[in-house]
């Protein structure tokens, strides 16, 4: 027997060359600086501010930005924004984060089994998935929003329920194509389980595509909770979020534009950290490139 | 042909059935299910909402229920308003006008534009309006299609006073160039997003035309460089782009839907929001629907044009 293990080199991962292409990508280290200062402010801010996001004072309604301590002005009630501003990231963060974690998790799920068992129960899951994709997002998602009561966590589960199939379709093609090569034919012929071929060996593999889908749905999940939250059948005041904090804005428009410019630059820059941060682990990751 | 077009319609039938089943789970997942107009009303006793839902054949097995419910969908009989007492099917179809306007409106100028940039981007590899553009789509697809809007708004209408902020027409005028007017903004601001998405795939697509043994034959052969780009790369590069616009259906959908809200359009986006705020759930189920089968019509359509026009996919 020749004395090949299969030693990992002995460079850190912070000497790989996927950290380093990651970080000569110029637009994902903007993304990366962006999304930890906003992510900041939200965590710190509130602390910081002179006013709390939900007293109301009628007598400092509509306060224009940088004119007073209500540093990006007031709200029709009186409201400090910046503090609203803060407290809505939170939420819309958090309902992001998690609902990329959920539909990466059901997608993968779904992705793994099929990719790898082939036959009917591929059939029937990604035809599951096709179906799922044929609706419109926002026409599934307003329909169960307004079916089921929307609290945080509910809108949390309906925008992993319209975001997994993206994902279920990258993971399935990869692991089809994994599942050919040697080391999985060598899992079997030792007789290791199914389960531990498709979980343990083959998905490792596919972990490229996966971070990459990841960080894309964590921008597509914000974007989709700022639809349904303006819309209004997303997350309810008093609590705070991007979207409902621009629900209602359009109708001050004339009188106190800032209500609507202020949080829609907030989710622009949320959104697109995360996709610049995506694009750039797209690259470092050498992850084909057939997605937008 | 005929072989590749059965498969394709069989391809589509089943997955009309999978999303029928969608749409059925979906319709009981709403508290009180089909009777949840009912809910609220203090006129109704538990008695009465029993009786109405043994007319209504509510207690019988949910399977039996969904292939009642599939049927009736078949055969055009898709409920009833509860909003203005008029069939589901009727409902939609006096809002699809505005709807498709603005769609293919949007989709003239998404093509136009996107189609260009990504033909401008590939010619030009890693020049400056390259990587402008390629950052620009990455911004454009994270902007909030409404923010957009209310920007435009803000801008278009209520400072320059240019374009009107809102609705299909003028009341009292209803001339071909009033509809334009006010079909500007909100086209521009459904493109937006698909501009950037076009844009990419056509950048995509053309550069795999540029590499191919087709284009080094022409070139060698003394074609002119712009005969190259428009007679065989552009021409190859577009063909992939018909499947794009059949996939990007539900996408310009959910623009539509957001757009038609802060512009007031009469389409079925706006059918749909006011139906939901009204409980009007057979409106609602009918859109969730026929947008699902117009998807799934898309798709197919664009599928038999590609291969229409493409003898290597009906030859395979």
């Amino acid at each position: 027997m020749t004395t090949l293990t299969a030693t990992h080199s002995p460079s850190r991962w912070w000497q790989s060359r996927v950290l380093r292409r990651f970080l000569s990508h110029r637009l994902a280290l903007l993304g990366l600086l962006m999304i930890t200062l906003l992510t900041l402010a939200c965590v710190v801010g509130p602390y910081l501010l002179p006013y709390d996001s939900l007293y109301i004072d009628l007598r400092a309604r509509f306060a224009p930005p940088f004119a007073s301590d209500h540093y990006l002005g007031t709200d029709p009630l009186g409201r400090d924004i910046a503090a609203r501003l803060f407290m809505a990231g939170r939420i819309s963060l958090l309902v992001g984060f998690f609902a990329m974690v959920l539909s990466i998790f059901v997608g993968t799920l779904v992705g793994v089994i099929a990719g790898y068992r082939g036959g009917w129960i591929s059939a029937v899951l990604m035809r599951t998935v096709d179906g799922f994709l044929s609706y419109p997002t926002i026409f599934l998602l307003l329909a169960l929003a307004a079916a089921l009561k929307p609290s945080p966590v509910m809108i949390t589960i309906i925008i992993a329920v319209t975001s997994w199939m993206e994902v279920a379709r990258i993971v399935e093609a990869e692991v089809r194509s994994l599942k050919e090569r040697e080391f999985v034919l060598a899992g079997r012929m030792l007789g290791l389980g199914r389960s531990h071929i498709m979980f343990r060996e083959i998905l490792p593999n596919a972990m490229g595509p996966i971070i990459v889908a990841a960080t894309l749905t964590v921008a597509r999940a914000i974007l989709l909770e700022a639809y349904i939250s303006f819309l209004g059948f997303g997350i309810q005041p008093p609590l705070p979020s991007w979207g409902n904090m621009l629900n209602g804005a359009q109708q001050y428009l004339a009188s106190a534009p800032w209500l609507a410019i202020i949080p829609g630059i907030a989710i622009t820059i949320a959104v697109s950290s995360f996709n610049f941060i995506g694009d750039g682990l797209r690259d470092a990751l050498d992850v084909r490139n057939d997605t937008v | 042909m005929p072989a590749f077009l059965l498969k394709r319609f069989a391809q589509s039938i089943v997955l009309l059935v999978i999303v029928s089943i969608i749409g059925f789970v979906v319709l009981n997942l709403i508290p009180g299910g089909p009777l949840a107009q009912f809910a609220l009303d203090p006129g109704m006793t538990e008695a009465d909402k029993a009786r109405l839902a043994e007319q209504l054949g509510l207690n019988r097995p949910l399977l039996v229920q969904y292939f009642d419910w599939a049927w009736r969908l078949l055969q055009g009989d898709w409920g009833i308003s509860f909003r203005d007492g008029n069939p589901v099917l009727t409902v939609i179809s006096r809002h699809l006008f505005a709807t498709f306007l603005l769609m293919g409106s949007s989709t003239v100028i998404a093509i136009a534009i996107g189609t260009w940039i990504g033909i401008r981007g590939a010619t030009h590899r890693y020049s400056t309006f390259d990587y402008a553009a390629t950052v620009g789509a990455m911004v454009a697809l994270s902007i909030p299609t409404f923010w957009f809007g209310l920007i435009g708004i803000y801008v278009f209408s209520l400072k320059l006073g240019w374009l009107p902020a809102g609705n299909m027409y003028s009341i009292g005028d209803g001339s071909v160039l009033d509809y334009l007017h006010h079909l500007i903004m909100p086209s521009v601001v459904l493109a937006l997003v698909h501009i950037a998405v076009w844009s990419r795939y056509m950048r995509t697509a053309t550069l795999d035309a540029i590499s191919q043994e087709f284009v080094k034959t022409a070139r060698a052969k003394g074609v002119t460089e712009r005969r190259v780009l428009m007679k065989h790369v552009v021409g190859n590069a577009l063909l992939p782009m018909i499947t794009l616009a059949g996939v990007q259906l539900p996408s310009i959908l959910t623009g539509a839907l957001v757009t038609e809200t802060v512009f007031t359009w009469p389409g079925m986006g706006r059918l749909f929001l006011d139906s939901l705020g009204y409980s009007d759930y057979p409106v609602v189920m009918g859109l969730l629907m026929f947008s699902a089968i117009l998807t799934i019509a898309g798709n197919l359509v664009a599928d038999i044009v590609v291969a229409l026009v493409d003898p290597r996919i009906r030859l395979a």
